[in-house]
């Protein structure tokens, strides 16, 4: 990879970091967290399933927001404060600018998984006193929450290349809300017919389908997860958001920076 | 303008063809919202023109390499608020380029330059106004380019702060750097400026080097000497006369510059120095703005 694209995505996450914002939102977590073993201690038997639920679900929400609210003040924060002019009157291509904020997100998110998935593990040692063996499957919930993240990011930005803060926002968060029920979508859209079906059929396959990615729930109810499904999930979230990359770098490479 | 679903575009520039040679000072002058960012914007390939092209050091201006080799300012620069001098003159060295090696000892030597070597390790949102405009020197000048271009740099800066600007724009020329800029400030550019270019509205009015521009103009001198009086003869040369503590000025027309000189010689009157009367930029800046604004006047 070359060494500015490396550059500006160490400095995005850099930023993110040293931004305090991320450090309440880990805050945040961990009490949820904390509010997982409190719900695991007044239930009977099924401590487990109540704090991988709760936990992981409180990793993904927690890091979608994150994802939406940095996202889409990466690309505008920069022009509005000017800072982007001293980028791009360097040997910097636009492609390079974009790609590097992506990825200095995407590590700031993988990072903060990690320390909340600590979180989790530790809330889960707690109530159960022992890791089992379906316990491993956690570790690939995780990897498909950071996938959704990928997509989410890919997506903050696309937005933010064309929109304001604030749409970028609502368009980043409705598309993550309608993604999370696009299996229901897709099962709607069978049940239509004629230019109904077509719309439907079209609409279910262009948002991005979170409800593939969220295994949560099978995870805490210690139900198999086959290599198939990780191989399928991996290449849909690699190739939606290069997709969704490539227009935020289409539309950034065109937009005069006022 | 604003329109419904986007914005109608406005011309920002008229038709500009502009040369600057290697190795001088060039101010670009211009009232505010003549089109002085907007063109630097341009160059440094920040918004696109409709049509046109330019040339960077030989090379059309969108030339990736081009970029390695100038530097800029921009007006009011702005950082990122979480990093310190130091780090920010590393994040930006790196995108320039320049080899791990050199870059810790340069940008000590630019800290130096701009006077920030104290302060180096304190986060940039605690600068001020003319530190953040140093900071922004430095980086631009950072990698060494041969080329640099600044948007207002006397901005923001109190006058000790403009004089170590005017001061660094010398060195650069001496150290054959040729420097672009952009400026309001009249003073600044007839002090430092071989040639300046004057647009407005969008459109040049006007280009040359400082002494052209500021030449001799309705053949006058001006004549001072010592003392406080005027002699008669003087006056009757139709002088206009000026008293200015210990010494005299009158200005004259260039034919009467002899009668001038035997008038205070007679009187036994010091003669100081004779001057042709030179017009200011300032003045050749109006000239050129109203006459602007007269002919817009006629053709509307």
């Amino acid at each position: 990879m070359n060494a500015r694209i490396v550059q500006i995505a160490f400095n995005t996450f850099r930023e993110a970091v040293r931004d305090r914002v991320l450090y309440n939102l880990i805050a945040f977590a961990l009490l949820l967290s904390g509010a997982a073993i409190f719900v695991g201690q007044i239930s009977i038997e099924i401590e487990r399933l109540v704090v991988i639920n709760l936990g992981l679900t409180a990793v993904s929400l927690f890091g979608v927001v994150i994802a939406i609210f940095i996202g889409i003040g990466l690309v505008s924060k920069e022009i509005e404060k000017r800072t982007l002019y001293t980028v791009l009157s360097r040997p910097v291509r636009r492609w390079e600018f974009i790609v590097g904020k992506f990825l200095g997100l995407a590590g700031t998110l993988v990072v903060n998984t990690f320390f909340m998935a600590i979180g989790v593990f530790g809330a889960l040692l707690y109530v159960a006193h022992k890791f089992s063996g379906p316990d491993s499957l956690i570790f690939v919930a995780l990897y498909f929450i950071v996938l959704q993240f990928l997509i989410i990011c890919s997506l903050a930005l696309l937005f933010s290349s064309f929109s304001s803060p604030l749409l970028s926002a609502v368009f980043a968060f409705s598309l993550f809300v309608i993604g999370s029920f696009a299996d229901d979508l897709r099962g709607f859209a069978t049940l239509t017919s004629g230019i109904t079906r077509w719309i439907a059929t079209g609409a279910a396959y262009l948002v991005p389908n979170f409800s593939a990615l969220n295994i949560v729930s099978a995870v805490a109810h210690e139900q198999p997860i086959g290599a198939q499904l990780v191989l399928q999930n991996t290449l849909y979230a690699l190739f939606y958001t290069a997709m969704a990359l490539s227009g935020a770098v289409l539309i950034f490479e065109r937009r005069n920076l006022k | 303008m604003v329109g419904f679903w986007r914005k109608r575009p406005k011309r920002a520039l008229q038709p500009l063809h502009l040369t600057v040679e290697e190795g001088e000072i060039f101010g670009f002058l211009g009232p505010n919202g003549a089109g002085k960012t907007t063109t630097l914007k341009m160059l440094m390939g920040l918004v696109f023109p409709t049509a046109g092209s330019a040339r960077i050091l030989g090379k059309e201006w969108t030339d990736p390499e081009v970029k390695a080799q100038i530097g800029f300012l921009p007006e009011q620069p702005y950082f990122y608020d979480y990093l310190s001098a130091h780090e920010l003159l590393d994040y930006y060295g790196q995108l320039s380029g320049v080899p791990s090696k050199n870059r810790k000892q340069r940008i000590e030597d630019v800290l130096q330059r701009v006077g920030l070597t104290d302060i180096k390790g304190v986060q940039l949102r605690k600068f001020s106004k003319g530190m953040l405009q140093r900071a922004g020197i430095a980086q631009a000048i950072l990698h060494d380019p041969k080329l640099v271009f600044f948007d207002e740099p006397m901005s923001g800066l109190d006058p000790l702060g403009r004089r170590e600007v005017r001061d660094l724009m010398e060195q650069l020329k001496r150290d054959g750097k040729t420097v672009f800029f952009s400026t309001h400030i009249l003073s600044d550019a007839e002090a430092l400026c071989d040639r300046v270019a004057i647009i407005h509205k969008g459109e040049l009015r006007g280009v040359g080097a400082v002494e052209e521009l500021t030449a001799t103009v309705q053949g006058k001198v001006e004549v001072v000497w010592q003392g406080t009086q005027v002699p008669a003869s003087m006056k009757a040369l139709g002088a206009e006369c000026h008293v200015s503590g210990e010494t005299m000025r009158a200005i004259l027309p260039e034919s009467q510059q002899d009668a001038a000189i035997d008038a205070l010689r007679r009187e036994r009157l010091r003669l100081i120095a004779i001057t042709p009367l030179r017009t200011s930029l300032e003045s050749y800046f109006v000239e050129k703005l109203q006459h602007s604004q007269t002919t817009a006047g006629t053709t509307s």
